[in-house]
């Protein structure tokens, strides 16, 4: 089906658009023309959405759908479902799927049932090391073929540095992505929370910052030595976010996500133990959160994912040492995003960029722009709508926010994948 | 957020969960109300019928003698039914939830919950969970808080040397993993105490300890200089294994109570301890059975303290309950 997208605001950082503008769309799902329609086009359907801002559907660079291995949590059907309500049309899984993503069948299948329900994308990383185990290479070029975007072993640590550099050489040889959860798991130990003012009050035990910069020091070691094209995951620290940018002005192929949450909470959002706020790296101090809120700035942060973690009400109600860690995500990414806009810390065309055309660069894969010939992947946000998260808002399994009760301006009216309407609200 | 989940709309106490956040007016309330309990424990009947009619559940998740024992004694002589439950923390892990415990407990008609556990915010969640005419009192959360330790702490200080005000006060040992320590510092905090020295080789100080209003010292001749009371606290034996310390003998060395160590301190100074003690690892025997040291009367404060809690919680949950009627 032809569709034309008429009177809204293109917002297309790739293609440095940022104005009214028509978009024409052709049966295969192609955009076939920007501005004016090609001789002879047919809109099947014309949507009308003056006021409103068309982007390139957001690309989420993390998020756990729980299928394969906790569909008590949460499945493929329900959380793509629950991105397309939030404008994500293109997601990254990580490999600590049960079991884990360390064969082309499981990268095959897991792509496949997001096909087969027909809404967003998931794209697969596949494990570094064999079950995420740290000794064994998993087969990269199967695993390559069978559509993983990159490697990475995850939350599992990489203890082994001689393991590590070998998987870096390995997947330099053939010039694949290697995505880095660092933290050293020693310092890491035990804890809970930030190694700071709110973890003494509490008596929650700490993680340490340099259980983050210890590791990110040794792993820089590493891309420097093998010459591999790394991405680090969810920085947490004012010092890694320093050593990253270091590295960058070095010239290494490093670049780095943060997560919405530690955008804008710190620990003190904890309060009295406020299960919600466990997550993984800890939400740390005042001063590493506009750290994290300048990199993005400066672009040394290119990326903002939801580290979607959907879980069942009980996984949150437990002492907070002792509860499951993570936020269900997906439908707070863009609005925590326009949030930092209204705030100040960015504008809104970086915004849409760190959602959009930086994190697809980073998996290399062809969407989050919307030039002639791109695939129709797209979000349509009303960005005057104020509303209310509530408990009911979530079309997630997953209602385990920390942002419930917070006023969000921006709300997502339509979301297209390959140029089929498959959300409207 | 749950800041308010101690105080009913009124600001009286309904649960008692941390020191934290408690007025100046509200401890010293609960101090009185101790003070009048003492004499209770005097008498050839041992009882008055505050509570009488009332179910108390000691709920502990985590081993403890002297605590469950004094709030057991506590609630009988209150004229409260006790119910022990001594849960020990496999059982959680057998797959009942600390939630579902307390509700199947709660199911019985419990007016009170005494809750020891081993995780830090265990007594919260469960207030948050319970019905409002339920009261909860913390009797240790993991390592954030121990409230009915600091007001008999405080009590015991107030009774030896009544103004708070003009005080030095030292505590000693594993700060890092002591609810204890935490619930004694507000509770001087609050009571207006002007120096509040911890004393520990940094591996037992939890980071950023000074944001508690506390000044550090690895040094006990200079930590305990001119102090007025001495809180000693117990150290675990295990925690040799954690790299935290490297030996009892130089734990005791550096850190150990003695008399020698006690010369710098002020000459009326009190010696305190909230058991179990391990002697000579963290305090001499010649200083723990000294005329000065007060642990044994703090035992026995504990119980009029932990007796005017109860009395005081569940006061204003009959007065909440009587309003909504």
């Amino acid at each position: 089906m032809s569709l034309a997208i008429v009177n809204g605001h293109l917002l297309d950082p790739s293609h440095d658009v940022d104005t009214k503008r028509d978009l024409f769309i052709d049966d295969d799902g192609f955009v076939v023309a920007v501005g004016m329609a090609p001789d002879g086009f047919q809109a099947d359907k014309t949507l009308d959405v003056s006021g409103k801002i068309v982007c390139p559907g957001l690309v989420d660079l993390r998020a756990r759908p729980r299928e394969p291995g906790l569909e008590y949590k949460a499945t493929i059907e329900s959380e793509t479902a629950a991105a397309v309500s939030a404008g994500i049309t293109t997601m990254v899984c990580p490999p600590d799927t049960m079991p884990v993503i360390d064969t082309p069948a499981m990268a095959q299948m897991i792509q496949h049932r997001a096909w087969r329900f027909g809404m967003t994308f998931i794209h697969p990383l596949g494990a570094l090391t064999r079950e995420l185990a740290g000794t064994q290479l998993a087969d990269m070029e199967a695993l390559d073929e069978a559509g993983c975007v990159g490697f990475s072993n995850a939350l599992q640590p990489l203890t082994d540095t001689l393991v590590l550099r070998r998987a870096m050489e390995y997947a330099a040889s053939f010039d694949y992505t290697v995505f880095l959860h660092s933290e050293d798991p020693w310092l890491q130990a035990d804890g809970c929370v930030h190694e700071g003012e709110v973890g003494t009050r509490l008596g929650l035990t700490g993680i340490p910052e340099a259980a983050e910069t210890v590791a990110v020091a040794r792993d820089l070691a590493l891309i420097e030595q093998t010459s591999v094209r790394a991405h680090f995951c969810q920085l947490s620290s004012a010092r890694a976010i320093d050593m990253i940018r270091e590295a960058q002005d070095r010239g290494l192929a490093v670049s780095a996500d943060t997560t919405a949450h530690h955008l804008h909470l710190t620990e003190h959002d904890i309060g009295f133990f406020n299960t919600q706020c466990h997550v993984r790296p800890p939400l740390r101090s005042q001063r590493d959160r506009d750290a994290l809120r300048s990199a993005l700035k400066e672009g040394v942060v290119s990326a903002i994912c939801s580290d979607h973690q959907p879980h069942e009400a009980d996984a949150k109600l437990a002492p907070f040492s002792i509860s499951e860690p993570g936020v269900s995500g997906l439908e707070t990414l863009l609005p925590l995003t326009l949030k930092l806009v209204d705030e100040g810390s960015i504008d809104l065309t970086q915004a849409i960029a760190l959602l959009t055309s930086e994190p697809a660069n980073i998996i290399s894969v062809d969407t989050g722009h919307l030039g002639e010939g791109a695939t129709a992947d797209i979000c349509i946000f009303d960005p005057e709508v104020i509303w209310t998260l509530t408990d009911e808002y979530f079309v997630s399994r997953g209602h385990n926010s920390p942002f419930i009760g917070w006023e969000f301006r921006g709300q997502v009216t339509h979301t297209l994948v390959g140029g089929r309407l498959v959300f409207e609200r | 957020m749950t800041e308010d989940l101690q105080f009913d709309s009124a600001g009286r106490l309904r649960h008692l969960l941390t020191i934290e956040g408690l007025k100046r007016q509200t401890v010293t309330d609960i101090l009185d109300t101790a003070e009048s309990f003492i004499s209770v424990g005097e008498r050839e009947i041992k009882k008055v019928p505050l509570l009488r009619g009332k179910t108390v559940v000691n709920m502990f998740f985590e081993a403890s003698t002297r605590t469950r024992t004094t709030f057991e004694i506590a609630a009988k002589r209150l004229s409260a039914d006790v119910i022990n439950f001594n849960i020990g923390a496999s059982s959680t892990n057998k797959g009942e939830t600390l939630l579902d415990t307390v509700n199947n407990l709660e199911a019985m008609h419990t007016d009170l919950f005494v809750v020891r556990h081993i995780n830090s915010g265990a007594a919260y969640l469960v207030a948050k969970h319970v019905p409002p005419h339920v009261a909860i009192v913390n009797a240790g959360d993991g390592r954030h808080a121990h409230p009915t330790q600091a007001l008999l702490d405080a009590f015991t200080i107030r009774h030896y040397k009544k103004d708070f005000t003009r005080l030095k006060i030292a505590i000693v040992g594993d700060i890092l993993h002591s609810r204890v320590a935490r619930s004694l510092i507000h509770v001087l905090g609050i009571l207006g105490v002007p120096e509040i020295r911890v004393i520990a080789p940094k591996t037992l100080l939890p980071m950023n300890v000074e944001k508690l209003g506390v000044h550090a010292y690895h040094n006990m001749y200079e930590g305990l200089e001119d102090v007025d009371a001495v809180v000693m606290l117990r150290l675990q034996r295990e925690r040799m294994l954690g790299a935290l310390i490297p030996s009892e003998q130089e734990y005791f060395n550096l850190f150990g109570l003695t008399e020698e160590k006690l010369g710098v301190a002020k000459d009326d100074a009190i010696i305190m301890h909230p058991g179990p003690m391990n002697r000579g690892l963290e305090i001499d025997s010649s200083v723990a059975d000294s005329e000065r040291a007060v642990i044994l009367p703090q035992v026995s404060n504990g119980i009029a303290v932990r007796m005017a809690v109860m009395a005081m919680v569940m006061g204003n949950q009959a007065q909440a309950g009587e309003r909504k009627a």
